[in-house]
């Protein structure tokens, strides 16, 4: 099924008379059962005011199209939304309603917030085929629930989204990068929580374990960017010369996880206090092949043997841990998502009930 | 009073007022639900099961002591509850709930009562449970940015207990030093600082919350999203009608090197506005961009000798970082101000010429007050809307013959007109409410909302029809149902009486009278 327009859709969810796949641009390799719904034809800017910093598109709109947009007039979307395709090594082209759907948020997650918190408003169609509108395209507005946002993150379970509105922000006009070397992860993870409590407004603070760099990231006006990358490496000096790059280059690859690309085993994302990142991952002990510290820390990219049970093996935490790559039995036997507490399951199941009664959307991604 | 027994004959006159304007043409038979008779009727057995599960003084039902908790901060709307109880633990909040759930007894949470939407007031069969008593802070955690404390806790308090290891809490609004972290969360309110750090939402880690029926969640935590549903994402803001937010987790942050501000005056609305659109296009990020217009400069002057220029409108733009960060980024700015033709721009040059500019935009609602009783709205546009909708208020200022002045958070487009009426003249009040729902209309035709930052609550709550369609409301109520099936938390809010009718009263709440949908 390939929508033209939001009334079809509402038309086509009213119709419909099984469960429904909803796909954007597919590259997070999810695979679902039912009819595939391609928010395709859902596509192209609706409003884009820079003075504003306010943009709206359709939800099939491509990620690649959004950002050019944005780039020509100096802005982009700071939450810097990962792509998967490299390291879930799908195809396909990321839209703008996968990213919402999926709460997608890249390093600078650690200072500026993720999507969830850049998205004014949306437009979805729930699982009955009504057709609803929350939040809005201003910056400040807390008129009502706050729906939209908790279609951020909901994996197209509660809705499938047709329009999203973003605030967005300028592009900045340096960015430069300190590296420090030879710090395991606990050093690293504190040398990151020092930097990220400064007020020299760090953007990036990422660790490879494998290569041994902990690289953080300073953006902002060009004289800006070399006063803060200075105080931060005279900040950091015990532990450790910093060497500054300039530029940021090596963040694309930071974001995009490309350092466990097409490597093999199971691929897990975790979410964590960020100080407790390196026992959590200890813990895991030998499944582990590789990991990957971002976000000061709190996210952890790790690449296990296949078919471990990585949740099991680390037990309670504060955090949870997504399956983002593996074989179906191993999405059977320990399923995507965290299994959560019965007091936040039984709420979760209330609202899909409430606005997917006959739990057609997405059907089993969420439990 | 027409229709039904509030119990609140004061509020519910002004409620008719306020009502009645919202293009309803048949008077309404209610403003408040009616009382549920069958809770009065055992009122005393209701306090007695309370003080089972509370200590004796944590629970309040002389009629004199109730009404302390009568009103918010929307003062004009007023009316006792049932009794009020003040729990000192996430536990105690439980078994206070608990024994409401069991009773069918309506509870309206209540933080610091700041509420400017009648958020926090009672209905008169409703127990007010204050959280007042619980404002410890849990745990400090600089390494990984966060404060977990109790609510109850005063939103400036939460600064307070990090800023000596130079961390602050970010949202700041005006009233921090009296609002908690309850109300906070609730409202999802902002502050002069948001434009760079962003609203409560976006500041908010977890919650402990405990729900209707005295069951405690944990949701979120110290990690940075969330791992299924962002069930976050619609506690913040939710009015108290989702569940009592007993414990928070708050992310912190460190403090800049510095910050300072810059006056810039110019002759007309538009100018100012395209000033504010071409610093925002420049690529600059100020924290905060304050905009004041001539009355509300006047009222200000009279009050506050801040020393400002009488003008049409005067923005104050704050940047922050290093001195010569600070430098660098007030340069540019003052060079995109002068292609302008201000009237005036000044640069602070030391922390007491900065605390002059803030001086009188800091003092611009008492200012107001000493002029006359005023009204504040916060409808938010977008900023490109901004010269046409002042204008727009201008003209209704004459239409309705009440004068108005705009002070507000212009970087985002928050309005906050503020009318000046006289409570005291017959009226008067009918005649402000009338006029702020229509700038509020105007703020949504224009493509903004009704409320930026202060929450729905009774004050909106009749307006919401303007701003959403039947699908919209009854996706936010199918929220409602799922945390809160009896529909007893702070029923009469936010959604229009009409609207929720149905729930309420399939929820064992008593019938309404005359049942509609919209
Ligand atoms: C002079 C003045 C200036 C203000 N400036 C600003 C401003 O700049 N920005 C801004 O956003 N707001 C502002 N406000 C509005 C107000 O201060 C905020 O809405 C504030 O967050 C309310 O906090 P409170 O603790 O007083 O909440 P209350 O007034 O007690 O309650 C507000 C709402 O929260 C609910 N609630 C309270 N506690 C809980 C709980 N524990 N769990 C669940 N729900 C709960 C209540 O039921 C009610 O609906 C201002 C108010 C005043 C009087």
């Amino acid at each position: 099924m390939r929508p033209q327009s939001e009334t079809e859709l509402a038309d086509m969810i009213r119709a419909a008379k099984g469960p429904l796949a909803v796909v954007g641009g597919g590259t997070r390799g999810v695979a679902l059962e039912g009819e595939p719904l391609s928010t395709a034809a859902l596509s192209g800017v609706v409003l884009y005011e820079p003075a504003a910093l306010t943009l709206v598109v359709r939800a099939g709109t491509p990620l690649r199209d959004v950002e050019e947009t944005l780039a020509r007039s100096g802005q982009r979307l700071a939450f810097e939304p990962m792509d998967h395709r490299r390291l879930i090594g799908t195809k396909g082209e990321p839209t703008m309603g996968g990213v919402i759907a999926a709460n997608v948020s890249g390093p600078r997650r650690v200072q500026v917030g993720a999507a969830r918190d850049f998205l004014l408003g949306a437009r979805f169609v729930d699982g009955v085929g009504n057709v609803i509108k929350s939040g809005g395209r201003v910056m400040k507005n807390v008129t009502g629930l706050d729906v939209a946002r908790l279609m951020a993150g909901a994996h197209g379970t509660l809705g499938v989204l047709t329009e999203v509105s973003l605030k967005v922000l300028p592009d900045v006009e340096k960015a430069a990068t300190l590296v420090l070397r030879g710090l395991d992860p606990a050093r690293a993870v504190a040398v990151m929580a020092k930097a990220l409590g400064s007020p020299w407004e760090v953007t990036g603070a990422a660790h490879d374990p494998e290569a041994g760099e902990t690289c953080l990231r300073i953006e902002g006006f060009a004289a800006s960017v070399d006063y803060r990358a200075a105080r931060i490496a005279a900040h950091l000096s015990a532990f450790g010369a910093a060497e500054i790059e300039s530029g940021g280059d090596r963040w694309r690859d930071i974001r995009d996880g490309a350092g466990l690309a097409g490597r093999d085993g199971d691929l897990w994302r975790l979410s964590v206090k960020p100080s407790d990142g390196p026992t959590v991952v200890a813990r895991a002990g030998g499944m582990v092949r590789a990991a990957r510290y971002d976000w000061g820390g709190g996210l952890i990219w790790l690449l296990t043997d296949r078919g471990a049970d990585l949740r099991g093996a680390i037990g309670v935490f504060d955090g949870h841990a997504t399956l983002m790559r593996a074989e179906p039995a191993t999405y059977a036997a320990f399923g995507r998502f965290q299994p959560e507490t019965a007091t936040v399951a039984a709420l979760t199941r209330g609202l899909r009930a409430r606005f997917d009664p006959r739990g057609i959307l997405n059907k089993g991604l969420m439990g | 009073m027409q229709g039904g027994a509030t119990g609140c004959d004061a509020a519910a006159v002004a409620m008719g007022a306020w009502l009645s304007m919202v293009g309803h043409e048949e008077e309404w038979p209610m403003q408040l639900p009616p009382v549920d008779s069958r809770v009065m009727a055992k009122k005393a057995r209701i306090v007695a099961r309370l003080r089972e599960v509370l200590p004796a003084d944590a629970v309040i039902d002389d009629p004199a002591e109730t009404r302390a908790y009568e009103c918010d901060a929307l003062s004009a709307y007023r009316c006792p509850p049932l009794c009020a109880v003040l729990p000192a633990s996430t536990a105690e909040v439980a078994g206070v709930l608990r024994v409401c759930h069991e009773e069918g007894v309506p509870v309206v949470p209540r933080g610091a009562g700041t509420s400017l939407a009648g958020g926090a007031m009672p209905t008169a069969d409703s127990v007010i449970l204050g959280v007042a008593k619980m404002s410890r802070v849990l745990e400090i955690d600089y390494d990984n940015r966060f404060v977990r404390v109790e609510t109850g806790r005063t939103n400036l308090s939460v600064t307070g207990a990090v800023e000596a290891e130079g961390f602050f809490y970010a949202p700041d609004p005006s009233s921090q030093l009296a609002c908690a972290i309850a109300g906070n969360i609730a409202m999802n309110s902002g502050g002069a600082h948001c434009l760079k750090y962003g609203v409560t939402t976006n500041n908010l880690l977890g919650v402990t919350l405990v729900m209707m029926d005295g069951t405690v969640a944990e949701i979120g935590g110290a990690h940075m999203d969330a791992g299924g549903l962002d069930l976050l994402s619609v506690i913040c803001g939710s009015e108290g009608q989702l569940g009592v937010v007993t414990e928070a987790t708050l992310r912190i942050l460190p403090k800049p090197e510095g910050a300072r501000p810059v006056l810039i005056g110019y002759d007309s609305a538009e100018v100012a506005g395209q000033c504010v659109a071409d610093i925002i296009r420049s690529g600059i990020l100020p924290v905060a961009i304050e905009y004041m217009d001539r009355p509300c400069i006047e009222a200000t002057e009279a009050f506050a000798h801040a020393g400002y220029p009488m003008c049409e409108a005067l923005l104050i733009v704050e940047v922050e970082g290093s001195p010569a960060e600070i430098d660098a980024q007030l340069a540019r700015i003052k060079t995109i101000a002068q292609a302008l033709n201000p009237v005036e721009l000044r640069e602070a040059k030391n922390g007491d010429e900065a605390a002059r500019i803030w001086l009188g935009r800091k003092s611009a609602f008492g200012a107001m007050g000493q002029i006359a009783d005023y009204m504040c709205l916060d409808g938010t546009i977008p900023v490109s809307q901004l010269p046409f909708v002042l204008r727009r208020i201008g003209e209704m200022s004459a239409e309705y013959g009440l004068k108005v002045g705009n002070v507000f958070h212009a970087g985002d487009g928050n309005m906050h007109p503020l009318i000046l009426y006289d409570a005291n003249k017959t009226g008067d009040l009918e005649r402000c409410e009338a006029f702020g729902a229509a700038i509020l209309k105007l703020c949504v035709e224009v493509g903004g909302c009704l409320t930026g930052e202060h929450g729905v609550g009774i004050e909106k709550r009749d307006l919401m029809g303007v701003q959403f369609a039947a699908a919209d409301l009854e996706a936010q109520m199918a929220i409602k149902d799922v945390f809160d099936p009896a529909w007893l938390l702070n029923p009469a809010k936010v959604f229009p009486l009409e609207v929720s009718a149905t729930r309420r009263a399939a929820a064992g709440g008593p019938a309404p009278r005359t049942p509609r949908g919209i």
